[in-house]
Order: C-alpha cells, then sequence, then structure tokens
C-alpha cells in the first residue's frame, strides 16, 4: 500500500512541477504555432470553420446587424491599414476627383460590365448607420451610404458555379515578402445581405480617401479587414485558391480567419 | 502537533469522491484557461484599452483602463491608467523586457501566447479553447445533473448557509474539514465559478462577435454595448485568476497531496468523524 502511495505521489509531485514549469518558462513554449503550416495550428484552425457553420447555423442570412441613431455618432470613423495609396493607378484616379473611376464586375457573371462613380451614385441608395469593429477591438460607429451589392450582382447575372465575391483594390499592403494589392473575398451570403453595400458616402459627406475612397466595402457582420477600401473590381469566382496565399484575403494570407465575423 | 498524532488512527476512510466525468472536464477546464487566458491577452495588447459603451472613444474620452508607452526625459516608461489614475508600470506594462530593448506592449511577453505580437496566432488559440471551454461545460452540466453531483454536491444547503459564518471563521484560520461533501465556501465559490463567471466570459466574448450581434441583438442590449462586453470579458477574466490562486492556495494549505489525488484518481482521504469542537485540532495529512 505506501509502495502505491509512494508512486503516486511522485506521479503528482512530477506532475505538479512540470506545470508549473510550463507557466514559468514563458509563453514562448507554443510560438510554433504561429507557424501557417504547423500541424497543431491546422487543428486549432479547424474551430474557425465550426464558428462560421455554427453562427450560419444560428443567424438568419438576412438578420441584421445593429444600426443606431444620429446621436450616437460622436466622432469621425477612425482610418486604419492603409489611409493614403500611393500606387499611380490611384493617384491619377484621385488627381482627377475619380471623375475616371471604373468598378468592374467580372468573372463568373453572365455579363461582366463596369459602372462610374456617377452610375453608382445614381442607383438607389442604402444608408445605415452602423458599429465598425476593428479586428484590434476596437469600435467607431459610423453613417455609411452606398449602392446594394446585392443590385450589382442581379445586374451581373451569377453564373451557377459562382461561390465567393473577391474585391481587388488599389492599394499595396506589405506582407512581410513586399508589398502586395490588398483584397478580400466573401462568400454569397454576406454579399447579399442587404446591409452589405458598395460605400461612397461617409457620414453625410463624399467617403474620404483615409476611408477608402471612391468605394469601400461594408459587410456589417464581420471585422474591418473584412471592409476592403479602395475596390476597383468585384470578381466571381468558385474557388480562391489561385489567388494570392490561396486564403481569400490579405489578412487571411497571414493567417487571420477568413469569415471574421467574430 | 505531533507527528504521532497524526497516525492513521487519527484519519477517516478513504472515499470516492469525484466522478471520472468531474476529473476529466476539471482538466480540461484548466487546460483551456490557460490557452485562453494567454491568448487573450495577446489579442489585448492589439488594443489595450477597455471602454465603456458601444465604441472607443477615440475623440472623446469613455475609456476606464489602458495600458500605454510614454518618452520621458529618462527613457521610455509604461503607463497603465484605471478609472482616471495614472500608475507608473514600466517592466510590466506599457514597457516590458530587457531595458537595452524594451518591448512597447501591454501585457508582458511572458504573459501571451505567442510570446511575440501576432494577433491572428491568439485568436486562432483563443477560439479553439473558447469552443474547448463551452463544450466541456455542456458535458459536465449534463453530466452532473445526470448523475447528482449538481444536487449533492454543488447546491448549498439550508444548514451550510447556517453553517456560512463559522466556514468563514474556519477558512480564515486556516482549518480545513475533509468531510465527504464539499464546505459551504466551496460550494458557493464552485457555483460562482460555473454559474456565474462562465456564463459571463462567454456572453460576453459572444458580444463581441459581429455575427452574433446580428442575430440576437439584445446581447449588446444586455450588457449595455460591445465595448462595455469587452470590458466586462476583461473583468471576468480578473476574476477567473483571482479564483485560481485563491483555489492553488487552498489545495495547498489544506493538504495538495489528498486533494491532489482526488482531483486525479477520484479517491479522498477524509477526516475522522468527530464533532465540530474538536475539528480545529485536525491534524494536516502528512
Amino acid at each position: 500500500m505506501s509502495k502505491i502511495m509512494l508512486t503516486r505521489r511522485k506521479l503528482l509531485v512530477t506532475g505538479a512541477a512540470g506545470a508549473s514549469s510550463l507557466v514559468l518558462g514563458g509563453c514562448d513554449a507554443f510560438d510554433f504555432l504561429s507557424q501557417n503550416d504547423s500541424h497543431a495550428r491546422a487543428v486549432l484552425e479547424k474551430a474557425n470553420d465550426l464558428t462560421y457553420h455554427a453562427q450560419r447555423l444560428l443567424i438568419r442570412n438576412g438578420a441584421l446587424a445593429p444600426e443606431y441613431s444620429e446621436t450616437e455618432i460622436r466622432q469621425g470613423q477612425r482610418p486604419n491599414g492603409s489611409t493614403d495609396p500611393q500606387t499611380n493607378e490611384y493617384l491619377t484616379l484621385k488627381g482627377n476627383g475619380f471623375a475616371d473611376y471604373r468598378l468592374a464586375v467580372t468573372g463568373l457573371v453572365e455579363r461582366p460590365r463596369s459602372y462610374s462613380l456617377a452610375e453608382l451614385r445614381n442607383m438607389p441608395s442604402r444608408t445605415q448607420i452602423t458599429r465598425h469593429d476593428c479586428v484590434e477591438g476596437w469600435s467607431c460607429i459610423a453613417k455609411w451610404t452606398g449602392t446594394a451589392l446585392s443590385r450589382i450582382l442581379d445586374e451581373a447575372g451569377l453564373k451557377p458555379n459562382a461561390r465567393y465575391v473577391v474585391f481587388h483594390c488599389y492599394d499595396k499592403y506589405d506582407d512581410n515578402a513586399g508589398a502586395v494589392p490588398y483584397y478580400e473575398s466573401c462568400d454569397l451570403i454576406d454579399a447579399r445581405h442587404p446591409q452589405t453595400i458598395l460605400a461612397y458616402g461617409l457620414n453625410g459627406e463624399s467617403l474620404p480617401v483615409a476611408n477608402g475612397a471612391p468605394i469601400r466595402v461594408r459587410i456589417e457582420r464581420a471585422l474591418g479587414y473584412k471592409q476592403p477600401k479602395y475596390v476597383h473590381t468585384i470578381e466571381l469566382v468558385d474557388s480562391f485558391a489561385h489567388m494570392g496565399r490561396g486564403k481569400g484575403g490579405f489578412w487571411e494570407d497571414l493567417g487571420y480567419d477568413w469569415y471574421a465575423g467574430i | 502537533m505531533s507527528i504521532a498524532h497524526e497516525s492513521t488512527a487519527s484519519q477517516g476512510p478513504l472515499i470516492y469522491r469525484q466522478a471520472l466525468i468531474t476529473r476529466l472536464t476539471h482538466w480540461t477546464w484548466a487546460v483551456c484557461l490557460f490557452f485562453l487566458l494567454l491568448s487573450g491577452l495577446q489579442i489585448f495588447n492589439a488594443h489595450p484599452t477597455l471602454y465603456i459603451g458601444n465604441q472607443s472613444g477615440f475623440g472623446y474620452d469613455n475609456a476606464v483602463l489602458s495600458m500605454r508607452a510614454v518618452d520621458t526625459p529618462h527613457g521610455p516608461e509604461g503607463r497603465t491608467s484605471i478609472l482616471g489614475h495614472e500608475f507608473n508600470t514600466t517592466g510590466v506594462f506599457g514597457v516590458s523586457g530587457p531595458a537595452d530593448d524594451p518591448n512597447y506592449r501591454g501585457i508582458p511577453a511572458a504573459l501571451t501566447i505567442p510570446s511575440y505580437r501576432d494577433l491572428a496566432t491568439g485568436r486562432v488559440v483563443h477560439f479553439f479553447f473558447a469552443w474547448l471551454l463551452v463544450a466541456t461545460l455542456v458535458v459536465w452540466l449534463a453530466a452532473s445533473f445526470a448523475n447528482g453531483h449538481l444536487r449533492r454536491d454543488l447546491a448549498p444547503t439550508r444548514s451550510d448557509l447556517e453553517n456560512f459564518p463559522n466556514d468563514v471563521r474556519d477558512h480564515v484560520r486556516f482549518r480545513f474539514h475533509h468531510g465527504e461533501s464539499y464546505n459551504v465556501l466551496q460550494k458557493l465559490s464552485y457555483c460562482a465559478v460555473l454559474f456565474v463567471l462562465f456564463p459571463l466570459i462567454i456572453a460576453t466574448g459572444l458580444t463581441m462577435s459581429p455575427g452574433i450581434d446580428a442575430g440576437f441583438p439584445w446581447l449588446v442590449e444586455l450588457f449595455g454595448g460591445r465595448q462595455t462586453a469587452r470590458t466586462l470579458h476583461f473583468l471576468a477574466m480578473f476574476l477567473l485568476v483571482l479564483f485560481f490562486f485563491v483555489h492553488v492556495l487552498m489545495v495547498l494549505l489544506a493538504g495538495p497531496f489528498n486533494e491532489l489525488r482526488s482531483m486525479i484518481t477520484g479517491w479522498y482521504r477524509t477526516s475522522p468523524s468527530i464533532g465540530p469542537d474538536k475539528i480545529a485540532n485536525e491534524g494536516k495529512k502528512p
């Protein structure tokens, strides 16, 4: 009996010592989880798929993000990420007040076409006061005005195999291996959501350059990095595996979750 | 108290106290909370300021806690503000790491996963263990309801509550009665963790999700705004950490071998059945 107890005691002491060294040794023990090819990370990332499917299951496709009153606009919309793109194409457009801007709709659509800013502004608009939630943790309430993306998709007519909408942007962003064009993507549920707009207005004014002029996408049930700025092309695809590093967006390619609804 | 006095004669019987499911869920939570805490502090570091309301005040001030680094004539200093009171926290919060190569970050590297700033990985780790914690809670609730653990061991009885002042007095004097059931302070603190802090930290975490806010807008209303929910999430974390330290302290004081054994093997050495006046003389287990 005493022998068994001793063995158990030894086990407990060893276990406790192991656990405390894990704590005291600092947390670089888990730094390997940063590596995108780590097997453990791949397992942990499965939770993001679970979140995506659980939210799609529990939340109606048309459920609206909370909207707020004018009095809750207490500050300007905080710009983040790219705030002043320096690509030649963009500088030329900006110099001319975006008069020559065209938004192209391409890919798996029946009728590829493009829109000028005036054409977009002349279509029925939607204005919404919503909360922008940055992945960093902060929130900011602002009033966005724009054209429903669903209308643009209807006009172009989706081919049956179209599964995702990809937004290509003028700004370039440093992904640790050099500056690459910003891009984002969403599924057709978010794309057709009534609050998903191609915004050209912010707080009653023209959308400023810092916030994505001339066109910025609003997907109100997702985090800020899902709201690409400086959009020039909307491409319908059945897979985004061939773009960037294949994860469906600039930040996704750097390890952020694609769904971004949490 | 002599060693001789603590012979086996003074010990009560070994009893099977913790069901397998209780032990499994206990250690799964321990692992979950370890990873959730350290990955959560990584996420916090992306914007180490907490606010009240729906948004973060950039054009106005609604912050209740913030950590930042400021330049001073003596070099960089870490400053932490709590409810308008500012503290110099150089070396821990705001500025940490080696003096010749300081890190400008809210929470120091030793307390985050990964150790360096990597919000994406922090989120991957956090959401995995958040799911695991919730799944474990569901399994535990169902099993504990079915096997009677809730009713038999956790629900405080009338006599528990009547004994509350005595139990507080015993704890303050570090006198522990190793009975078959939990004492009232144990019951109340475990219930607080399982039925108040866990639901609070899960619900406030969900409230930070813009997807969930569209499906369940009453959550944002309930907590008074997304940023208030984020602050409450942090507060619940702080209370869980506090619980952890008290919990471990109690285990150490009450006899770590016996307590750990019961949470690993299920078997627990009780005190001999003696009257309350003699409990005070109960020796610690060898």
